[in-house]
């Protein structure tokens, strides 16, 4: 059994799974029942001036036959009063002193208002604080969440206020509703935050009825943006992840966030430099059981490999993630098809003959009067296309062809051009 | 004469292992019910969406953890178990679309585990206590499992040269391959069980010495031979019993004597198309199964009754044999009577009757007897347990038997019903057994 516990900027918890703050963390009975069921931490919903919601608050985009593929929510903070919440934080705190308990935070732009919350939720026992500048609908129209996580002097603002009074380790969330999330990454950090967590959801209009003419989901005739999350954003915060794990101003922990289902995701994102993550939508979709996966299957993966502790996976590959200037123009795959698990649905032939390169034949074997599809694979640029769209897994495979060429970089090409044209590595 | 070698052929596993895709895309079909109406209709109640799930992410380790852990016999049951009778039959999906191939993800993740060498399960701390298990098939393995688990230093007393009972003798190859049962059977000893084989309770050692070296005794002989026909001409060369039947095609080179030959199964319990089949895959002309009640009234499964049909095994109601005709000390025909049903027995089936002067005589080759197992009357005498007509009784919940030390699971306290017992039910009575030998000597221990 692999050592599963975290240690993420100062905050220890017994895995790296936590609940992030969202519905699921409404109540202390939630929080409760996700800890029975074996999550290593929670960030309580959000804490603030308490707010009126609306009905009909989320919905789900279904693909292939697959629910909830993407999934998206208008639903505010908390909207119970605070005191309620910190009784409730007490309780949890109480009957699960092992567990991670993170308070999630947003309020004014006012000095004392965050002075305020901070000193009453660290007096029952939080174990961190995450400051929410994320939060995209509603409460952004109020200056709030991602009104202030898109700007990096707000950001910078804020955070010096809580560590003016805070004892706890400071997580910022972070809104990916921005151009360039490291610039807001890098206040946080200038702010003096101990950590960064990323991503909050994304601006989103989840459909329209067509019957109706009416926005998805709508408020008695009218609808507004809300965030978006679930498995179709992760590649979206995988990316964000790595780049401000790469980022050597940043230099900050990462909660990785964004449509993490299973313990595969999660490996990903601690690899690419989050120390732990956060799950919502799967936790909604299947309730909190799935939990056991995640340990079991993280726990298995570790053994299997030999890893004693899951810190020893933490931004192991993020020294492989660089711009595309650094990447070596001389390397060559090619598309293998192995025909004896070949279905011939010719999708690879199609998708390469109308929509890439046109490397794949379809050609008719005289011998046995059966088509095979076959690469040219002097033709081919390695674009992958093929064994994306192939529906048999492992049909076709990626292959390396040796280079006679060193390895040369766009950057190492053009410093080489401008040098006088020799092509040195 | 020799084995034509397409005979081997025949009994090799006839339903096919899911290829990896056809696993994970029929996982991702499960719902991931929560409080799952497969769970429930699981004797064993295996956390069937968890296993699914594990499949779905790539945890094979996992799910076939989850799937042992439950049922210590899971391999063997995802290939016997009548699963349109339980779990698949229970699936929401049957309502919706088509219930998921519980049965196939089973066997896919127990492969895995199989095929990966893959330790599963750990021994528990010695707890200093020792218990004696009489009978290694899937009660007898299932227990054994769960006590080394808990920590006891658990032996077990085999008759037969082998492990794994009805799984690894007395179901067909080409429905579960003797290997499948073995690896079951080394799963436990892993755990460090002893398992002694060819050894009888009275005969190497006697009750004395396990009541005396054992701090408590499970019994899970299950069940003996196929009982007489009570006929004239069962002894003719010929007659045949389908147990040692079965028993023989996974233990001796395969026999070419029923090439093209007539054969007739008496009985229409699985036990019956376990013979059938296995008659028509010896290279059998022609195998009719006679049952003296309707297809109504036969106690196999119906997977099972079509598979019998599709293998060209013929049905005939309403008869019962009379008399094995012979020539020269062998089989040569069998005289038969009409039957027609009568008022209800005891258990609501309608009783047969005999048509009076309805005989008729048919030419057949092989008589094959599937008309039930005795019980291990002299065993259960032996031990001096309290019975009715050999099923031991045992008190609701607890498994023990008349004498305190002595527990008993599986078929010797199975009381019958529409079914034979199931293996599944087994393995549960095996868990279970396990489970209040545990509570029951917890209890007895000095505080």
């Amino acid at each position: 059994m692999a050592d599963l516990s975290i240690n993420l900027a100062g905050i220890q918890s017994p895995n790296p799974f936590w609940l992030a703050s969202a519905p699921p963390t409404n109540s202390g009975y939630q929080v409760q029942r996700a800890f029975e069921a074996g999550w290593g931490g929670a960030v309580w919903k959000t804490l603030g001036e308490p707010i009126v919601n609306v009905t009909s608050r989320f919905a789900g985009l279904n693909f292939g036959g697959q629910r909830v593929f993407g999934f998206n929510n208008i639903e505010l903070i908390t909207d119970k009063p605070l005191e309620v919440n910190l009784k409730e934080m007490d309780e949890t705190k109480k009957r699960f002193p092992k567990h991670t308990l993170i308070a999630s935070l947003m309020v004014e732009h006012k000095q004392e208002a965050w002075h305020e919350i901070v000193k009453k939720v660290e007096a029952i026992g939080v174990d961190g604080l995450e400051l929410n500048f994320g939060c995209p609908h509603g409460m952004a129209e109020r200056g709030m969440g991602s009104a202030v996580g898109q700007h990096p002097d707000l950001i910078r603002q804020q955070v010096e206020w809580v560590k003016e009074v805070a004892q706890t380790p400071v997580i910022v969330k972070l809104t990916p509703n921005i151009t360039d999330i490291r610039f807001t990454a890098r206040a946080a950090s200038a702010g003096g935050a101990d950590a960064v967590s990323m991503i909050n959801t994304i601006n989103s209009l989840m459909g329209v009825d067509l019957d109706k003419w009416l926005p998805i989901p709508h408020v008695d005739g009218k609808g507004a943006h809300g965030g978006y999350c679930g498995p179709a954003v992760k590649p979206i915060a995988l990316n964000m992840v790595a780049e401000c794990a790469r980022d050597p101003f940043v230099r900050l922990p990462i909660s990785g966030i964004g449509g993490i289902s299973n313990w595969r995701d999660a490996v990903e994102f601690l690899l690419m430099g989050a120390t732990g993550v956060q799950v919502c939508t799967a936790a909604m979709h299947h309730g909190f059981r799935i939990v056991e996966d995640m340990i079991d299957g993280l726990n298995n993966y570790l053994d299997q490999r030999g890893i004693a502790s899951v810190m020893d996976i933490v931004g192991k590959a993020v020294h492989t993630y660089s711009d595309w200037g650094h990447l070596n123009l001389n390397y060559k795959v090619v598309a293998r098809i192995h025909e004896e698990t070949c279905i011939n649905c010719n999708k690879c032939h199609i998708a390469c003959e109308d929509t890439s390169h046109q490397c794949i034949d379809i050609v008719s074997d005289a011998a046995t009067g059966k088509e095979r599809l076959v690469v040219r694979e002097e033709d081919c640029v390695g674009c992958n296309l093929c064994s994306i769209v192939c529906p048999v897994e492992g049909t076709i495979e990626m292959v390396e062809i040796p280079s006679n060429q060193p390895p040369l970089s766009w950057n190492q090409r053009q410093a080489a051009l401008a040098g006088g044209g020799s092509c040195e590595t | 004469m020799s084995v034509p070698s397409d005979l081997q052929k025949n009994f090799s596993e006839v339903v096919s292992a899911l290829k990896p895709k056809e696993a994970v895309d029929e996982a991702n079909r499960c719902l991931f019910c929560y409080d799952a109406p497969c769970i429930k209709a699981c004797p064993t109640s295996i956390d069937i969406p968890s296993f699914i799930r594990k499949i779905a992410t790539g945890n094979l380790l996992g799910s076939a953890r989850t799937i042992m852990e439950s049922n210590p016999v899971g391999a063997s049951c995802a290939r016997v178990c009548p699963t349109e009778e339980l779990c698949e039959g229970a699936c929401v999906l049957n309502h919706a679309s088509k219930p998921i191939m519980i049965g196939l993800l089973q066997r896919h993740a127990t492969d895995w585990a199989i095929a990966n060498k893959a330790s599963l399960f750990q021994k528990g701390e010695p707890a200093g206590k020792r218990v004696a298990i009489i009978g290694a098939g899937p009660a007898g393995l299932s227990a054994a499992r769960e006590l080394a688990r808990l920590g006891y230093e658990v032996t077990m007393y085999e008759a037969k040269e082998k492990a794994g009972g009805l799984n690894t003798y007395g179901i067909v190859s080409f429905r579960l391959p003797q290997e499948v049962s073995l690896w079951e059977v080394e799963q436990v000893e892993a755990l460090g069980v002893k398992i002694h084989t060819n050894t009888r309770i009275g005969v190497d050692i006697m009750p004395d010495e396990l009541f005396a070296n054992y701090d408590s005794v499970l019994l899970a002989a299950g069940m003996a031979k196929v009982p007489s026909l009570q006929i004239p001409g069962e002894e003719l060369e010929g007659v045949l019993d389908a147990i040692t039947l079965v028993e023989e095609t996974k233990t001796k080179p395969l026999s070419a004597e029923m090439v093209g030959k007539k054969v007739v199964v008496i009985g229409a319990g699985n036990t019956a198309i376990d013979a059938a089949t296995c008659s028509k895959r010896l290279g059998a002309d022609n195998v009719q199964i006679m049952y003296r009640r309707t297809v109504q009234e036969m106690s196999c499964y119906q997977f099972e009754y079509e598979f019998a049909k599709q293998d060209g095994v013929e049905f005939r109601w309403l008869v019962a044999p009379t008399r094995v005709l012979g020539e020269g000390g062998r089989v040569s025909g069998l005289e038969l009577i009409r039957m027609q049903l009568g008022e209800p027995d005891a258990k609501g089936r309608k009783r047969p009757v005999p048509v009076a002067g309805s005989e008729f005589v048919i030419e057949v080759d092989f008589v094959v007897k599937a008309i039930g197992q005795n019980r291990h009357l002299p065993l259960i005498d032996l031990l001096g347990l309290q019975h009715q007509n050999g099923i031991v009784a045992v008190e609701e919940g607890t498994y023990r038997t008349s004498n305190p030390q002595v527990f008993a699971a599986g078929d010797v306290i199975f009381g019958g019903g529409k079914t034979d017992a199931m293996v599944v039910d087994a393995a549960n009575h095996g868990k279970r057994a396990a489970h209040a030998i545990h509570k029951a000597i917890s209890e007895k221990q000095p505080v």
